[in-house]
C-alpha cells in the first residue's frame, strides 16, 4: 500500500502545465524524481474528474474494486481502464457490497465497490447497510445523474445520499471536479478511521466527466472527525481494582476486539489474570476456541456454558461489542449481578443498550493495554474456572449422529473444519447454516469468520466468499457454508468466481427450508410452515456446473469426508450440495427477548 | 426421535437474585433507579453544508428521541450553523441524543445547555380585529407588536420563553384566533458561558447524569 502510495508524486497546482509535458515523455522527468526511484515515479496527471477519482483509490493503496458498470458510473469505469486496480465485474451490485465488506473484513482495509446511479445505487443498499450494521470498513462509490438532472427525477436517478444517510458513517454528493478526488481520499480514510463504516461518494456524471488538473489530496479524515485513543485513566484504575478484587470474572469480546487489531492484546490479559473468555459472534476468532479459559459464543444461539457464565458472572468486561439483543436476551435478565467494565472507541455504545459502571472510550488494544499495567494481581477465581469447566461438560455440544439418519449438518460442519487448515476462512449466509457454522467450527484467529450478523442478510455467503478469497493469502482457504435458501439469493455470482477463477468451496446445507424460519414457526407458530417450505430447490451440484463451477452432492455420511475432500482440493470455484437432515434445527436457544441462563436445549424447553 | 442437547433443564439450572432495569442498569434492590423523562435543550454547532439539517432530523426520527423542536440558523461564523433540539426523554436518552449527534461528521459539537440557559420562540398570531383597541392592549401586555392589520384582522408578534407564548396565544384567542405561525425554541447559554465551542467535541462518555430537576426559566423580558 505505502508503496504505491510513494510512487505518486505530490500535487503542486502551480506546476501542473509543466508536468504534463513532462510526463508525457517519461524519460524527461526533472533530475529531483530520478533520484526518488525508478522512471514511474511520475504518474500521468490527471485530466478529469474520473481519473482524479480513481487516482485517489490507487493513492489509498486499493487493489481490488468490485462494482457492476453503467451509464452514470461509465466516467469512471473508463479512467479505470488505464487503472492497474483490478476491477472485479460482479452480476448484482448486492454481491459487489457484500465482496467489497469481505474484502474489509479480511484485510483490515476499506473494500471498495462501485455502482452506477440508481437501480445500481439502491442494489448496493443491502450491503451497505450490512457494513454499517458490522462496522465493516467499506468505501461505496455510486453513479449519478447529471447535477443540471438532479432533482428531476431523471432516467436512472435515485437521491443516494438521501437513501444511504441512516446506513451510512458519512456520504457525500460531491459538486466540484476539482474536489471529487479529495472527496473519495477523505471517505476513504473516514471508512477505516475510528469505528470503522461504510461512507460513500456519489459521482454525477457532469462531475466525473468534467476538466480538472486537481490531483486529490492525500486520504485524511475531516477535523470534526475525532477519536479517542487512551481511556480515562482514572476511570482504568477503578476497572483494574474491580478485576483484581471480582469472585466471577469473564471477558466478552466482540467484534470490535477483531477490527481494533486486539486480539492479542486480548489473549494475554485473559491468559495472564485467567479470565474465562466468551466472544460475541462477530468476535468469533478473537479468542482461540481451544483455549481451555474458552466458553466460545453467547446469545440465542450461543453454547451453554458461555450463557451460563454471562449471567453469572459477577464482573464483564465488554469489549468492542454493542450488546445486540441477540446477545444479550431480555435486557433485565443480562448479566443480572455483573458490574459492567465496557470498553469501545465509539462513546455513543457506551450504556446504550446495557448501563456500563466503568465506561472506557478508547482503542480496543490502547485501552486493553492500560488495564494490563494497571492490574496488579489476578482475581482469585479458582472455584468461578472449575465451574465454568463444568457448565462446559454439563451443556456440552454433542451430536447424535445415527449411521442411519439423514446426515446431521454439525456433522458436516467438523467435517470441513477438520479438512482444512487453522487459517481456512469461513463465510455464511444467513440462518440455521450459520449458526452451526458459529457452533461447530472451531475458530482459532480473528480474521477468518466472515458473516452477516447485524443486518443478517441472507445471500451474504457467497459474495463474501468471493470478497475474502481476493483478501486472503494464497494458501488459506476460503470455504463458505451456506443454507438452500441463503445461497439461492445471490447465487448468480457463481459466474464471477468461474470467472476470476476463484478457489472457493460453497458448501449449501440443504435441507429445502427456510430453516430458521421452519424452526421458529415449529416453536412459536403451531408448526405451520407459511412459505418455509423450499422443497422446489434446484439441484445445486448441476446448477453449479451449468455456470462452469464443479459440482458434488453428499447424501449419506458414507460421500461426506471423500467429497469434502475433492471439493476443496479442486482448484477453482466448487459447490458441494449437502443433503442435511431436513428436521434439524439449532439449539442451544435463547427464546427472543428470553433469559440467557434459560436457554433450550430442545424444542421442549422451549 | 430427540431434538437437541443434553443438559439441565432450565427449571434445574442455578438463577442470579439480581436484575436490570430496562435501561440495562443493575438494580440495587433498596433503591429502584429509574430515570423520568425530562424536556431540556440540546445545542448543536455544525458546518453549514447542504445536508445537515436532514442528517440531524433524521437521526432524530429514526432512533425514536422525542423531539419538541427543532430550529436552525446561521452563526457569527459564515461557515457554521446553530441547531437548537428541544427534546424530552429520560436521561440515558437525553445522552444518546448527544452522543448520536456528535457522531454525525458535520457537527463540530454538541451540549445541553443549563436550565438558566436563554431561551426564546417567536410566534405570530393572526387574530379577529373587531376589538383593535383591546388587541393593542393585550399586546403592549406581552410586550408584542403589531406587524400587520387589516380592517378584519391584527397580526401580531410575540418573543419570548415558551410559557409566555403560550400565555399570549391564552389571552389573544378571546378575539379569535384565525392563524397561529410559531418557530421553535432558540437558546443561547448566559454569560461567558460557550453554548457550544471547539471545546466540548469527541467528549468520552459522560457518566453524570444531571439529576436535577428541569425547571423553565420564564422570565418575560
Amino acid at each position: 500500500m505505502s508503496e504505491r502510495a510513494a510512487k505518486v508524486s505530490p500535487p503542486d497546482d502551480e506546476q501542473d502545465d509543466d508536468q504534463i509535458t513532462d510526463s508525457a515523455a517519461p524519460d524527461a522527468a526533472t533530475e529531483d524524481d530520478a533520484a526518488a526511484g525508478d522512471a514511474d515515479t511520475t504518474l500521468d496527471p490527471v485530466t478529469s474528474g474520473a481519473e482524479a477519482v480513481v487516482r485517489a483509490l490507487e493513492n489509498a493503496g486499493v487493489e481490488y474494486a468490485f462494482g457492476v458498470q453503467g451509464g452514470a458510473i461509465m466516467p469512471v469505469y473508463d479512467a479505470l481502464y488505464d487503472s492497474d486496480i483490478r476491477h472485479v465485474t460482479m452480476a448484482h451490485e448486492q454481491g459487489a457490497a457484500h465482496a467489497a465488506d469481505a474484502y474489509g473484513i479480511v484485510s483490515g482495509e476499506p473494500g471498495v465497490c462501485l455502482a452506477t446511479s440508481g437501480p445500481g445505487a439502491t442494489n448496493l443498499v443491502t450491503g451497505i447497510a450490512d457494513a454499517d450494521m458490522d462496522s465493516d470498513p467499506l468505501l461505496a462509490l455510486t453513479g449519478q445523474v447529471p447535477t443540471e438532472f438532479v432533482g428531476n427525477d431523471a432516467f436512472q436517478e435515485t437521491d443516494t445520499t438521501g437513501v444511504t444517510t441512516p446506513i451510512t458513517k458519512d456520504n457525500t454528493f460531491a459538486s466540484d471536479s476539482d474536489r471529487v478526488g479529495s472527496d473519495v481520499s477523505e471517505a476513504f480514510a473516514l471508512a477505516g478511521a475510528g469505528r470503522p463504516g461504510p461512507t460513500l461518494v456519489d459521482l454525477p456524471k457532469d462531475i466525473t466527466n468534467g476538466e480538472t488538473d486537481r490531483e486529490p489530496d492525500d486520504p485524511k479524515v475531516p477535523d470534526t472527525y475525532q477519536v479517542q485513543e487512551r481511556a480515562d485513566p482514572e476511570i482504568v484504575a477503578a476497572a483494574a481494582e474491580r478485576i483484581e478484587n471480582a469472585d466471577r470474572p469473564a471477558m466478552l469480546l466482540g467484534g470490535g476486539v477483531i477490527k481494533g487489531e486486539a486480539s492479542e492484546a486480548c489473549r494475554e490479559f485473559a491468559i495472564e489474570h485467567e479470565i474465562p473468555v466468551i466472544t460475541t459472534m462477530p468476535g468469533i476468532g478473537a479468542f482461540p476456541e481451544d483455549h481451555e479459559l474458552s466458553l466460545e459464543m453467547a446469545g440465542m444461539h450461543g453454547t451453554g456454558y458461555a450463557n451460563m457464565a454471562i449471567t453469572h458472572c459477577d464482573t464483564l468486561i465488554g469489549i468492542g461489542t454493542r450488546f445486540d439483543d441477540r446477545l444479550t436476551g431480555g435486557i433485565e435478565t443480562f448479566a443480572p449481578d455483573a458490574e459492567l467494565i465496557h470498553v469501545d472507541i465509539d462513546p455513543a455504545e457506551i450504556s446504550k443498550n446495557i448501563h456500563a459502571d466503568y465506561p472506557l472510550v478508547g482503542d480496543a488494544e490502547t485501552v486493553v493495554e492500560q488495564l494490563s499495567e494497571a492490574v496488579d494481581a489476578a482475581p482469585e477465581a479458582t472455584k468461578w474456572r472449575a465451574q465454568c469447566q463444568q457448565w462446559k461438560s454439563d451443556y456440552s455440544m454433542a451430536y447424535d449422529a445415527p449411521e442411519d439418519e439423514p446426515v446431521q449438518p454439525e456433522f458436516v460442519v467438523e467435517a470441513l473444519d477438520e479438512a482444512t487448515s487453522d487459517r481456512a476462512i469461513v463465510t455464511t449466509g444467513v440462518g440455521q447454516h450459520q449458526m452451526w457454522a458459529c457452533q461447530y467450527w472451531t475458530y482459532t484467529e480473528p480474521r477468518t469468520w466472515v458473516s452477516s450478523h447485524g443486518l443478517g442478510t441472507m445471500g451474504y455467503g457467497l459474495p463474501s466468499a468471493i470478497g475474502a478469497r481476493l483478501a486472503a493469502d494464497d494458501d488459506q482457504e476460503v470455504v463458505c457454508i451456506d443454507g438452500d435458501g441463503s445461497f439461492l439469493m445471490t447465487l448468480q455470482g457463481l459466474s464471477v468466481a468461474v470467472r476470476e477463477n476463484l478457489d472457493i468451496t460453497v458448501a449449501v446445507l440443504n435441507n429445502e427450508y427456510i430453516g430458521m424460519v421452519r424452526q421458529w414457526q415449529d416453536a412459536f407458530f403451531d408448526g405451520r410452515h407459511s412459505a418455509s417450505d423450499y422443497h422446489w430447490m434446484p439441484e445445486f451440484d448441476k446448477l453449479a456446473e451449468a455456470f462452469g463451477a464443479s459440482g458434488y452432492r453428499i447424501d449419506d455420511y458414507d460421500d461426506v469426508a471423500e467429497t469434502i475432500d475433492a471439493a476443496i482440493a479442486y482448484d477453482g470455484p466448487s459447490v458441494i450440495d449437502v443433503h442435511i437432515d431436513p428436521d434439524a434445527n439449532v439449539y442451544p436457544m435463547v427464546p427472543s427477548g428470553g433469559d440467557n441462563g434459560q436457554f433450550a436445549l430442545t424444542e421442549d424447553q422451549l | 426421535m430427540k431434538r437437541g442437547l443434553d443438559g439441565p433443564e432450565p427449571e434445574t439450572r442455578p438463577t442470579p437474585a439480581g436484575r436490570r432495569n430496562k435501561q440495562g442498569i443493575r438494580i440495587d434492590p433498596e433503591i429502584e433507579v429509574t430515570h423520568e423523562p425530562r424536556r431540556t435543550v440540546i445545542s448543536a454547532l455544525v458546518e453549514h453544508e447542504p445536508g445537515v439539517l436532514s442528517d440531524v432530523s433524521g437521526l432524530f426520527s429514526r432512533r425514536q428521541f422525542n423531539i419538541e423542536s427543532l430550529t436552525v440558523g446561521p452563526t457569527e461564523d459564515d461557515e457554521r450553523a446553530r441547531i437548537t433540539i428541544v427534546v424530552e426523554e429520560p436521561d440515558p436518552g437525553i445522552d444518546q441524543v448527544e452522543k448520536q449527534l456528535r457522531k454525525l461528521v458535520p457537527v463540530i459539537s454538541v451540549r445541553e445547555l443549563e436550565p438558566d440557559a436563554m431561551r426564546r420562540e417567536l410566534a405570530l398570531i393572526k387574530v379577529d380585529a373587531e376589538r383593535p383597541a383591546e388587541v393593542a392592549a393585550v399586546a403592549d401586555m406581552y410586550n408584542a407588536k403589531t406587524v400587520d392589520s387589516s380592517p378584519e384582522t391584527a397580526t401580531v408578534e410575540v418573543t419570548g420563553a415558551r410559557q409566555k407564548i403560550e400565555a399570549a396565544i391564552d389571552t389573544f384567542s378571546q378575539f379569535g384566533i384565525r392563524e397561529i405561525s410559531r418557530t421553535g425554541t432558540t437558546a443561547l447559554a448566559r454569560g461567558t458561558d460557550r453554548t457550544a465551542g471547539s471545546d466540548s467535541t469527541g467528549q468520552p462518555a459522560d457518566e453524570a447524569n444531571y439529576d436535577g430537576q428541569y425547571t423553565e426559566t420564564a422570565t418575560n423580558d
